[in-house]
Order: structure tokens, then C-alpha cells, then sequence
């Protein structure tokens, strides 16, 4: 009946998993309660879980993304915790094999269920706004593409407690991954939870590149495109073009466990270093799937705060599609220690570099947009200054690395990794906080306690460089990567340091979570209308939240900053009448899918066939369903449009 | 791990000064907490080690010289265009300059020219099997990773050790490298960069040590459980010390090595204090690489790592 999996695959005797759980049950336990008591089932049933919405999806996206980041950053903290105490050979208080499992789990969860559902949520809620469409090209695809993200987390947040999670780090290099070093179901959780939320970030992708090109408000060319919808159009081509690699590079490693196949093992005329390059094919475009959308909330920011458009609309149209094109020619340089030569390394690092160029000319031309402006120092633009500082100083260290013979020096120690979260923080967290700051008060009509936004930005900044400032240091001191404990003592200040700094971004987000429940408890008196920032692009030229149908008459654009032009002008911006408008019915098929998904995925995890197989029929059959099912849609008569100023 | 070897006071003196040279270079001014350093890729003791430092100090001189001025005029644009501040000129429709998006464009592809430059040249240079320059004739070592220790063999010497490394100094030393198990790197920060090490496929690495001491070596790719101990110290020693060393290692050795021994070795999967060899017979580094060869020797196969067609074709 259940496989593999037995009462001896919970771990019973782990006291900080055992409590981690036993926390969780009652949290989820707590949420039932209320629903019941509150009555609340058939809401959330028809409001939210089975909503086709695009701007409820894009919020239960960034939803997902928020309770990710907390487990992902538990895990950060464990193992910054682990580093301060295991001096000296000292075993710290995680023994190695729980500790791989816990950064296997940070990388994985943070990438792809905190950073990836972050940034597609803010693509979800803003793209068909700012470009004046009413949702996106398949809303139903939409429910699903989330639905399919949120059954992966789920696959990974049960390893918790049933059985264990990957031992690997968080791309499951072979042959380590393969079963002949992994014989567990930790490797198993990993590639279904990716598989599954991989497939949703895919339709994702070709959800909304469909939108952007096809679904655009009349009038508006591709080169009056607001900019985030520019990076929002780039990351979703990068998503289509590198996610199928993702899945095939998965799907051999999974035909290697389960069928003894010989894609990536060390025997049998396996080759493991054949992921590694299939890996990194889709690796790299993910760095800029994740920051270039974030470069856009920035472009944004920019241009709102400092009441002008943004400099060199041009150039940052094309130093993005620049990007775009480069991120598929960078791979090598995930491991030019692999000994490839000297002709193909120099090729590698010096088409990284030229990523730097376009990259330095955005940061130049955010430099340029402050300039001449008005800036007002709101939350968003905090983000914004913090990010350009931070990023810069990032992006150093990234162009040093790409030097070969440096990176021989550099590769695998903390300085990579005080790198790479030098620019995942500074960037495409960064980013996503000053996206959630700007367009919360769109999404909900209220807005956010400011005082408590900026002080949980001063966390953040100022705990992002007590947390990895160190952690260069120790990687130009030889301190390597995945240690569990080590045994020269003159790190332990270094990692005593980097602990605190973890601790100060711990207060940044309970700051955070205090400025979420402040402002909802308070949001009776602070309701915004339509524009509360002084906005410049459609999305602010409709209600705060916008209506279901976002938009009752279609806006007519002829230029860019179109909502900007309409205000100092005084001309309108609707193009025609108020007319009948159709709207996608709710669809439980995304919900029902990721049921079944999960409940398939733990199915192939612990060798249940059965419910692998039960599974692949549902879907079909639910798939099928939805296919024919021709009562789709409903049609609304919106209320007569207000004034557009 | 370290405890059992004395350091050379001469040679932490020579890193002393070697780091009092570096303190002269602007960019380390910025890092006042690497004041503190005395080993690491900072602390370099081989001509290898060097020139790796030298090029990360040119990078970042390169690209400071951009930084610094970048974060400078970040904060003073983002404090002088502040919305109270009335004597900035508001130019509420000024976003485009031909000329200054053409010097936007300019810096950055200058900085990377240079770089670019730096970075073949280097790449050449300090490629990991290029053979250094020297009048001695080099020392062979071939080097295994196992889970989790690292089997060294001197096929001139015919003596073989588990975790500990001694070379001599002054002289230049090739390692030929594999892996018994999954992917490791081996890594000794203070004379070299890393190279990974792979089963059934050869890397090679070119290391010499200027001074005599004892350097951190470890594997720097993540390998499983007993990872965090799969260290080894690296001792360079000179010429007459080294030939002691040997004798030493033969006189204190638990037996010979041959492919039974080491495939009992590879089996056992755990971490362990150095051991001695006094013999090796027969290629065990050959029979360490063939292994997981699933192919006979020059047969090569469609999409086989660059590395391992490079060490087939090669010259």
C-alpha cells in the first residue's frame, strides 16, 4: 500500500525535526479550526482556490513565495548557527547528515519556491495591468501553473518529516545523486517537487509571453512597452527556452534511479559531467529568469519616485534582450575547474564578462533617471538605492570570478557563495521586496506602514553585509563551501559575525511580518485611490484593488508612460464605450491536478505504483474535462468608467 | 589535523612580508578585515598561487576603479535630487542624452576589454596543465579521491600515503588526478587553485611551493557525509628533508599497495588519519582510472566531458 515508506522512515529520533513538525501540525491545525469556526471553506473555496484571476494568482504566488522564504531562511539559520559553533573540530549540534540535508533544502527552496514564485507573482499580478489587458492569455492555465509550483513545495516540505530530504546540494550533481551514493528517497523528493512545480513555471512562461505579445491594450507597440514588462517578456522567453532542458536533464537522472539507466553514473559509460553541463544549460538563464523582472520593478521604482521617465528607455530595451540572448552562453563557467583547457575556459569567462556590459549600463541608467528628478524616499526606493549599491559590489566579485585562474582560486569557497547571495539578495530580493512594497497598495486597496517597511529594509541591508561581508574574507582564507565543521579556529570570528548578520535580517523580516498585521488591522485608515504613488503606467490609472475585469473600457496607448501623458495633459485615456465583458468562469482544475500531482510524485517517491498510476489517469481525465467543458465563461456589465484623472 | 606538523616560522615570516607588499595595493585597503590572514589564496607560497592572486588584485583594481565612482554617484545623485531639496533642478521630461548613452555604453565595454584580455591571457598562462618553467626535472604525483581521504602515489619514489601530501620545494610537481568515488576537487589554497577530480577521467595540475611549510589541502567539492574531513596537509619540505620524508614513509609504512589494496581502500567509505605505503605495484593509478572506464582506453565516445577528450587527444 504505501511502498517503501514505513513508520521507521519518520524521524523520531530527531528532536528539531520532530518539534519543527509538531509546530507545523498545530499551525495547520490552527488554520482548519478557524476556517470551520469562521465558516470560511466555501470562500476560500470559491475565492481564491479556484480562481482564475490573474491578480489573485499572482497573489497567491507571492503567498507561497513569503511562507517558503521563512522556511528556507530556518534553514539558513541553522546552518549559520551550526558554522559558530563548530570550531575546532567541534560536531555543532547538526550531525553532517541532517546538516546536507539542510542546505540542499536552503538552495532548493530559496530558488525554486521563494525566489522563482516571487518573481513570477509579480509578473502574474502586474504584466496584464500594465499593459491594459483584463487577464491573462489562459486563465486557466494561470490557476494551474500556480497550483503545480504549490504541489512541488508541498513534495518538499513533507521530506521534513517523512523520510529525508537530498543530501546533494541544491543541483544533485552525480554521481553523488545517482543511487549508488544516494540510495535514499531524498534525491526522489527533489526531482519530483522540481518536476512537478517545473512543468507549472513552464506554462507559466508560455502564459505570459502569449499575453505580452497578443494581448497588449490597442495602440500599444512593443516599443511603448512599459520596462517591466520588457524584463517580464525576457525572463519568460528565458523560462521557455531553459526549463524543457531542466525537465530532460531531471528525467535522465530520474530513468537512471528507477530504471537503471546510465545517463550520469560513474559506470556503465555513464557520464556525470554531462549534467553538469545539461544543468548549468538551464542554470544560468535561471539566474536571469530570476533578475531581470526585478531589474524592471526597479526601472519602475525609479522613474515613479523621481516623478520622470526612465533615462535611455532604448538602451534598457536593449541591454535586456542582450542579457536575454548571453545568459544561454555563459554555462562553462560553473566549473572551469573541471579542466577543459585554457582556450574554452578564456571563451567561458570572457563572454561572462560581456554580460556585464549591458548589466552596467542599467545600473547607469537608473543612476541617470535620479538625475534631474524629484525623489522621494519612500520604501520602494529604499529597496532601489540598496539594491544599486549592493548589486554593484556583487557584480564585482561576479566579473572577478569569471577571470579563469582567479575562479581556480575562487570556486567552491564561501566567496562564491557570499557572491551569489550578494546578487540574489541584492537583486532579486531586493527586487521583489520593493515590487511587494510598490504594488501592495494596487493589489489591496490600503497601504503599508512605511515606518516599519524602512526599518525592516535597515535590517536587511544592514544585516545582508554583516551576514556575507565575512564570508568573502573566509573564502579568500581558504574556507570552502557545504562544511559541516572545520578545524582552524581563526574563522570562528568571521562566523561569528556572519551568525549576527543572519540574526539582523531574522529582525528585518519579523519586521516585516509586524508591517503586514499593522497594516491590515489598521487598513481602514489607509485606503489609497487609484494612484497613491503618482504613478505613470495603466495600472495605475484603475481602482486600487482593480476590478475583476481590470479594466471597464480598454485603454488606447501611443506612448510610453501612457497614465503619465493622460494626467499632465489632461487628455483621456479609455479608447472606447463601456461594453459586455467576458470572463473566465472559476476552474477547480489547477487544485484537483496539484491533488493529484502530489499525490503521484509521493507515489513514484516511495514506490506506491498504484498511485502513480491513479494519478496519471485523474489528471488526464480532469484535463480531458476541462477541455470540453464549453460553459467556460460569464459575461459582467461593468459600472459606467469613472474619470481616468 | 595540522597539529602534527611544526609550521616553519621562516616561511609565516615570508607570508608576513609577502602580505605587508600586498598592504601597498589600494584595493586591499578596502579590505581591512583581510589584515588578519595568514593563509588562504592571499598568503600565496608557490609561483601558482601567486600569479592567481596577482590576477584577482588587477580585476579588482580594474573594476574598482568603476565601483567606487558607480556607489559614490549613487548616493550623492540619490541624496542631491532628494524631493526636499529645491535648489536641484526638477527636469520632470528630461530621459535621453545621445552622448552620455554613448559614454554609458563606452565604460563599461572598455572595463571589459581590458578584462578580456587579462582573462585569455591568464586563462593560458596559469592553465592547470601547462608544465612550469624550471631546471629541475618535476616531481609525479598521482592522486586519488576516495570517500573520504585522498590516496597519494609517488610512482618514482614507489611509495604511496593516505592523506598527507609531501613535495619538495623549488621544484615543480604534476600531479595526475581521478577519483575513485564521485566528483571531488582537490585544493590546496595556499600553492594552487583547485582541479576537480572525476572517476574513469584524468585532470592534471602543475603546483610548485617557494616555501617550505605546511598547507591546508582539502577537496573543495561537496561529496557526501564525511566531507567536512576529507582534508590532508600539504607539506613541502627540501630536497634533503624530502628524500628523508621518503625513507621515512617506507620505514613506517603498514604494507604495499596494490589494486587489492586499494580497491579495499575505495570500498571502505570513511574518513581516516594518514597511512603509509612502502611499495606500489603494478599501475594502480591505471587500474584507479579504469574502474569506471566504461569504454577501452581511446575509444572516445560522443559527448564525453572536454576534459576527458582533451587528456585523449591531446598532446
Amino acid at each position: 500500500m504505501f511502498g517503501k515508506l514505513t513508520l521507521h522512515d519518520i524521524p523520531f529520533d530527531q528532536p528539531i525535526i520532530m518539534g519543527t513538525c509538531l509546530v507545523l501540525i498545530i499551525a495547520i491545525a490552527g488554520i482548519v479550526a478557524y476556517l470551520t469556526v469562521a465558516r470560511k471553506w466555501a470562500w476560500l473555496w470559491k475565492e481564491w482556490l479556484t480562481t482564475v484571476d490573474h491578480k489573485r494568482v499572482g497573489i497567491m504566488y507571492c503567498l507561497l513565495a513569503a511562507v517558503m522564504l521563512l522556511r528556507g531562511f530556518s534553514d539558513a539559520i541553522m546552518m549559520r548557527s551550526q558554522l559558530a559553533l563548530a570550531s575546532h573540530d567541534h560536531p555543532g549540534f547538526l550531525p553532517p547528515e541532517h546538516y546536507d540535508q539542510v542546505f540542499s533544502a536552503h538552495g532548493t527552496i530559496m530558488i525554486f519556491f521563494m525566489a522563482m514564485p516571487f518573481v513570477v507573482g509579480l509578473m502574474n499580478f502586474v504584466v496584464p495591468l500594465q499593459i491594459g489587458a483584463r487577464d491573462v492569455a489562459f486563465p486557466v492555465m494561470n490557476a494551474v501553473s500556480f497550483w503545480l509550483t504549490a504541489a512541488g513545495a508541498l513534495l518538499i516540505n513533507l521530506s521534513l518529516g517523512i523520510g529525508e530530504f537530498a543530501r546533494t546540494g541544491w543541483l544533485a550533481y552525480p554521481p553523488l545523486s545517482e543511487l549508488a551514493y544516494s540510495p535514499g528517497v531524498g534525491v526522489d523528493y527533489y526531482l519530483w517537487a522540481l518536476q512537478i512545480s517545473g512543468v507549472g513555471t513552464l506554462l507559466s512562461g508560455i502564459n505570459l509571453v502569449t499575453t505580452i505579445l497578443k494581448k497588449r491594450a490597442p495602440g500599444m507597440r512593443m516599443m511603448t512597452m512599459p520596462v517591466f514588462t520588457w524584463t517580464a517578456l525576457a525572463s519568460n522567453i528565458l523560462i521557455i527556452a531553459s526549463f524543457p532542458v531542466l525537465t530532460a536533464t531531471l528525467g535522465m537522472l530520474i530513468l537512471d534511479r528507477y530504471l537503471g539507466g546510465h545517463f550520469f553514473t560513474n559506470d556503465g559509460g555513464g557520464n556525470p559531467m554531462m549534467f553538469i553541463n545539461l544543468i548549468w544549460t538551464w542554470g544560468h538563464p535561471e539566474v536571469y529568469i530570476l533578475v531581470l523582472p526585478p531589474f524592471g520593478v526597479f526601472s519602475e521604482v525609479m522613474a515613479t519616485f523621481s516623478g520622470k521617465p526612465l533615462f535611455g528607455y532604448r538602451s534598457m530595451v536593449v541591454a535586456t534582450m542582450v542579457i536575454t540572448l548571453m545568459a544561454f552562453t555563459t554555462w562553462v563557467h560553473h566549473f572551469f575547474t573541471m579542466g577543459s583547457g585554457a582556450d574554452v575556459n578564456a571563451f567561458f569567462g570572457i563572454t561572462t564578462m560581456l554580460i556585464a556590459i549591458p548589466t552596467g549600463v542599467k545600473v547607469f541608467n537608473w543612476l541617470f533617471t535620479m538625475y534631474g528628478g524629484r525623489l522621494v524616499y519612500s520604501s520602494p526606493v529604499l529597496w532601489t538605492i540598496g539594491f544599486m549599491v549592493t548589486f554593484t559590489i556583487g557584480g564585482m566579485t561576479g566579473v572577478l570570478m569569471a577571470v579563469p585562474p582567479v575562479d581556480f582560486a575562487l570556486h567552491n569557497s564561501l566567496f562564491l557563495i557570499a557572491h551569489f547571495h550578494n546578487v540574489v539578495i541584492g537583486a532579486v530580493v531586493f527586487g521583489c521586496f520593493a515590487g511587494f512594497t510598490y504594488w501592495f497598495p494596487k493589489a489591496f486597496g490600503f497601504s503599508l506602514d512605511e515606518r516599519l517597511g524602512k526599518s525592516a529594509f535597515w535590517c536587511w541591508f544592514a544585516g545582508f553585509y554583516l551576514a556575507f561581508m565575512p564570508l568573502y574574507a573566509l573564502g579568500l582564507m581558504g574556507m570552502t563551501r557545504r562544511l559541516n565543521h572545520y578545524d582552524n579556529p581563526a574563522w570562528t570570528p568571521y562566523l561569528l559575525v556572519a551568525w549576527s548578520g543572519a540574526m539582523l535580517i531574522l529582525v528585518g523580516i519579523i519586521l516585516q511580518i509586524a508591517q503586514l498585521i499593522i497594516s491590515i488591522r489598521t487598513r481602514s485608515r489607509r485606503r489609497v485611490k487609484a494612484d497613491p504613488w503618482n504613478g505613470r503606467t495603466l495600472e495605475w490609472a484603475i481602482s486600487s484593488p482593480p476590478p475583476v475585469y481590470n479594466f471597464a473600457t480598454l485603454p488606447m496607448v501611443d506612448r510610453i508612460d501612457p497614465y503619465w501623458s493622460a494626467k499632465v495633459n489632461g487628455t483621456p485615456l479609455m479608447s472606447y464605450a463601456s461594453e459586455e465583458i467576458e470572463l473566465p468562469k472559476n476552474s477547480s482544475l489547477g487544485f484537483l491536478m496539484a491533488f493529484f500531482a502530489v499525490l503521484g510524485g509521493f507515489g513514484m517517491i516511495w514506490h506506491a505504483w498504484w498511485a502513480a498510476v491513479v494519478s496519471l489517469i485523474a489528471i488526464t481525465a480532469l484535463m480531458a474535462r476541462e477541455s470540453w467543458d464549453e460553459d467556460d465563461s460569464y459575461t459582467v456589465s461593468p459600472e459606467p468608467a469613472r474619470s481616468t484623472r | 589535523m595540522l597539529k602534527n606538523f611544526q609550521y616553519d616560522p621562516k616561511a609565516v615570516s615570508r607570508g608576513m612580508s609577502a602580505l605587508r607588499r600586498l598592504k601597498k595595493w589600494g584595493p586591499l585597503a578596502l579590505l581591512p578585515v583581510l589584515a588578519g590572514c595568514s593563509e588562504g589564496i592571499l598568503a600565496a607560497h608557490g609561483p601558482v598561487a601567486a600569479e592567481e592572486r596577482q590576477l584577482l588584485f588587477e580585476a579588482l583594481a580594474c573594476m574598482l576603479l568603476v565601483v567606487v565612482p558607480v556607489i559614490l554617484l549613487t548616493l550623492t545623485l540619490a541624496w542631491w535630487f532628494r524631493a526636499s531639496n529645491r535648489s536641484a533642478t526638477y527636469r520632470p521630461t528630461w530621459s535621453y542624452s545621445g552622448r552620455i548613452e554613448f559614454i554609458i555604453w563606452i565604460i563599461p565595454l572598455l572595463v571589459v576589454l581590458f578584462l578580456a584580455g587579462l582573462s585569455w591571457s591568464g586563462s593560458h598562462e596559469l592553465d592547470p596543465y601547462k608544465a612550469i618553467q624550471s631546471n629541475k626535472k618535476p616531481l609525479a604525483v598521482e592522486v586519488v579521491s576516495m570517500d573520504w581521504k585522498w590516496l597519494f602515489i609517488y610512482p618514482e619514489q614507489g611509495i604511496a600515503t593516505v592523506n598527507e601530501l609531501v613535495i619538495p620545494t623549488g621544484r615543480p610537481v604534476n600531479f595526475k588526478l581521478t577519483s575513485a568515488t564521485v566528483m571531488n576537487s582537490f585544493f590546496i589554497p595556499g600553492l594552487a587553485g583547485q582541479i576537480y577530480t572525476m572517476a574513469g577521467m584524468q585532470t592534471r595540475l602543475s603546483v610548485e611551493a617557494d616555501d617550505a611549510g605546511a598547507y591546508r589541502g582539502m577537496s573543495a567539492q561537496f561529496s557526501g557525509d564525511g566531507f567536512s574531513d576529507m582534508r590532508f596537509n600539504a607539506i613541502a619540505m627540501n630536497d634533503g628533508q624530502f628524500d628523508a620524508w621518503v625513507e621515512h614513509v617506507r620505514s613506517n609504512a603498514i604494507g604495499s599497495l596494490n589494486n587489492d589494496v586499494f580497491d579495499l581502500l575505495a570500498r571502505t567509505h570513511n574518513v581516516q588519519s594518514k597511512v603509509y605505503y612502502s611499495q606500489v605495484e603494478g599501475n594502480v593509478f591505471e587500474h584507479a582510472l579504469s574502474m569506471h572506464r566504461a569504454h577501452p582506453a581511446g575509444s572516445a565516445m560522443p559527448g564525453m566531458a572536454m576534459s576527458n577528450l582533451r587528456e585523449k587527444v591531446g598532446p
